[in-house]
């Protein structure tokens, strides 16, 4: 398999020195720990809450890709954006929303972030860049094009990662948007995060490519690269070229990003463990996870000792928790509010809202 | 006042909101450089430039997801589709993301753009080139369609729907583009523009002894039809225009039934869950002790559209079709 698999368990401890990462304090090594075991934690006791059945729908987990939100969107600066597909719960804690907010949304309460109206799949925070959490594989992938083509329009420095799978690839509207950010040179960095399974069919039963998935990009002239995806240091000194052409020159490139998830392609998935080997599961948690390899830098950097680790995991199971607690006391939103959120115009109570007939409920 | 062209009206109601909103622009197959396919967009790339108007490849889901991206951090694009017919390609992006990034979002994120072109048959371009899908995106929750039957509602509906920050879909018509009408000038209006609101319909022609609903092209299909009743059978139809199908005026439909007590709905789509079912639904829901007769419909022939040309004139309403269902309930 022609992947970046992953190298070692300390993680491209090379890239430390990398003039992006050289820099970082101890406090910001810390919150990158911090990030990825508060993302943990939280899908861990949603999983846990899923089971109890307090949820429906679908829950894709993204337990073991953790570093790929954590250390691409720290890089992320005011006029830079963030869409991904549904797989879309590590992101959203990346980039700032809170624990109480996403789980009540995975509760169907109220207080989610979306009112309960989206679910596990439709995560939202414009007012922080994140424009979803979207359900259809590939169907977020023009969106990101036209995120980036509205910073341009608008002249301002920025750029849009845009996440998607290694099975969103085959998709004819990912290829769309290929086209239309390298023809119009649209600063957008679609970030494959290849955790080779497309549901339950491996990279090789479904896609046909040279050397890797990002090498498609050849045949658009865009700008590419293929890196692992357990290291923190790694992910962010392999994006930030890239970031740099998309603010400077609004040059759109391909990152595919090498990790895992150790759970199925959503907690629904029946087949989990028959695609793959229980050894091939065991080999990332105990030799390529990137909460540990990170955990194993900052120990080795001194920055911090392992009973500080624990006591931020601890943190953040207490975080998730209460969370949960939350989640479950919040109202539902009531039926009367079904058709609430619509319609702009209806919802501002605007005269356009206001004129015509906008709902046939009976 | 004045008389010009339906595509004339929509080109101008696109240059003003060019010129009144920097966030709006123009994109699609053939809309810049070459003026449009069916000329539409003659003349704006040369006035407003590269920025405004822009030639996107052949390559729907790609540019009108583009679009929706877009308008989610405050662009206005108005995207043309060469016909709507083209828009099964781009299904995902116009039914699922454009209709519920807000609802999916709680109400976070809206999504002003305006899609529009041709909807129409009648061309002898087959089936491929011949789908009228109001019926399909009216019925999604969260778009707004309209159709404009004439030179003046196509400017003011076109007005309207840029402005509006929901997503629009205009279902415009090629037979429709060099018919004429009046429109006047922004100096003869006041308030200086005109400004056609959505979800109000218009009566097009008074008459007290049946309604003719319709959109689009059916509705001067309908006034030929009055016409013939009313020279040759003495009977005064009134032509009620939706103009706007979601949101949709049921007071003006229902205020002529009941004056009329009775009504057919004519449309060029197919009869299946078409405008019509909805409206003949609506009518007997809301106005059945009006009616003196059943509500009648006539769509297109339920078939794929066919090409042969004069086949395909009798497959679309015409008048003595109308003529010929009024008189079996007049």
């Amino acid at each position: 398999m022609a992947t970046a698999t992953a190298k070692s368990s300390t993680g491209s401890a090379e890239f430390a020195d990398d003039p992006v990462n050289r820099d970082l304090d101890t406090d910001t090594k810390i919150g990158f720990y911090r990030a990825m075991v508060r993302i943990r934690h939280f899908e861990q006791t949603a999983l846990k809450h899923y089971q109890q059945e307090k949820m429906g729908g679908f829950l894709h987990l993204y337990i073991g890709q953790e570093a790929v939100a954590v250390g691409t969107i720290s890089l992320c600066g005011d006029n830079d954006h963030i869409i991904t597909a549904y797989r879309d719960h590590g992101h959203a804690l990346a980039v700032g929303m809170s624990m109480e907010e996403c789980m009540a949304e995975l509760f169907g309460k109220r207080t989610g972030c979306s009112k309960g109206k989206g679910g596990s799949m439709h995560f939202f925070a414009p007012d922080k860049n994140y424009w979803g959490g979207h359900g259809i594989v590939g169907g977020q992938t023009p969106l990101g094009a036209g995120l980036a083509f509205a910073l341009k329009y608008k002249g301002l420095k920025g750029a849009c990662l845009c996440y998607l799978g290694d099975g969103a690839v085959n998709q004819g509207a990912y290829h769309e948007s290929l086209n239309l950010a390298a023809l119009w040179n649209l600063p957008v960095i679609y970030i494959i995060e290849n955790n080779m399974y497309s549901m339950g069919t491996s990279q090789a039963r479904s896609s046909a490519y040279p050397s890797c998935l990002a090498e498609r990009a050849e045949g658009y002239g865009m700008n590419w690269d293929l890196f692992n995806g357990e290291s923190v240091y790694e992910i962010r000194a392999k994006l930030k070229p890239h970031l740099d052409r998309a603010h400077d020159d609004h040059l759109p490139s391909i990152l595919e990003i090498a990790t895992y998830r150790y759970y199925g392609h959503s907690v629904a998935d029946a087949n989990a463990k028959k695609y793959r080997s229980k050894e091939e599961i065991e080999k990332y948690q105990n030799e390529h996870d990137p909460i540990k390899v990170w955990e194993n830098i900052l120990i080795d950097e001194g920055v911090f000792e392992a009973d500080d680790a624990k006591e931020i995991n601890r943190a953040a199971k207490d975080e998730a928790d209460a969370s949960a607690r939350y989640a479950d006391n919040s109202p539902l939103p009531d039926v009367s509010e079904i058709t609430d959120d619509v319609y702009y115009e209806v919802d501002k109570g605007t005269e356009a809202g206001r004129t015509g007939r906008h709902f046939f409920n009976d | 006042m004045r008389t010009i062209t339906y595509r004339e009206a929509i080109r101008e109601a696109l240059a003003e909101e060019i010129e009144r909103d920097e966030n709006v622009f123009l994109i699609g197959e053939e809309v810049a450089q070459y003026n449009g396919a069916y000329k539409v967009t003659e003349g704006l790339w040369k006035k407003y430039g590269d920025k405004r108007v822009i030639d996107a490849p052949i390559s729907e889901a790609g540019f009108l997801g583009m679009g929706i991206g877009a308008s989610m951090l405050g662009l206005r694009p108005v995207m043309e589709l060469m016909f709507w017919s083209f828009c099964y390609v781009a299904m995902d992006q116009l039914m699922n993301n454009a209709s519920s990034v807000r609802y999916m979002s709680g109400g976070l994120i809206h999504c002003p753009i305006v899609v529009r072109g041709p909807a129409n048959g009648g061309t002898n371009v087959g089936a491929t080139h011949s789908h009228t899908p109001e019926n399909i995106f009216a019925n999604m929750p969260g778009l707004k369609v309209v159709c404009p039957a004439t030179p003046y509602d196509a400017k003011g509906l076109m007005k309207s729907a840029i402005r509006d920050n929901d997503p629009v879909y205009v279902m415009e018509s090629t037979v429709l583009y060099g018919q004429t009408g009046e429109v006047p000038d922004n100096d003869e209006i006041e308030g200086g523009e005109l400004i056609v609101p959505l979800g109000v319909a218009d009566v097009k022609r008074q008459g007290d002894d049946i309604t003719l609903v319709a959109h689009g092209r059916a509705v001067l299909t309908c006034l030929e039809a009055a016409a013939i009743l009313a020279d040759e059978h003495d009977i005064e139809a009134e032509v009620v225009d939706l103009r706007s199908i979601r949101p949709l005026d049921q007071d003006t439909i229902l205020e002529s039934v009941r004056k009329t007590g009775r009504a057919i709905v004519v449309e060029e789509n197919k009869p299946f869950c078409g405008i019509g079912a909805q409206i003949a639904y609506l009518i007997q829901h809301e106005a059945f002790d009006d009616l003196d007769a059943p509500v009648l419909r006539l769509s297109s022939i339920d078939a794929p559209a066919i090409y042969s040309p004069p086949v395909e004139k009798k497959q679309l309403p015409y008048p003595s079709q109308i003529v010929d269902k009024a008189l079996s309930i007049c």
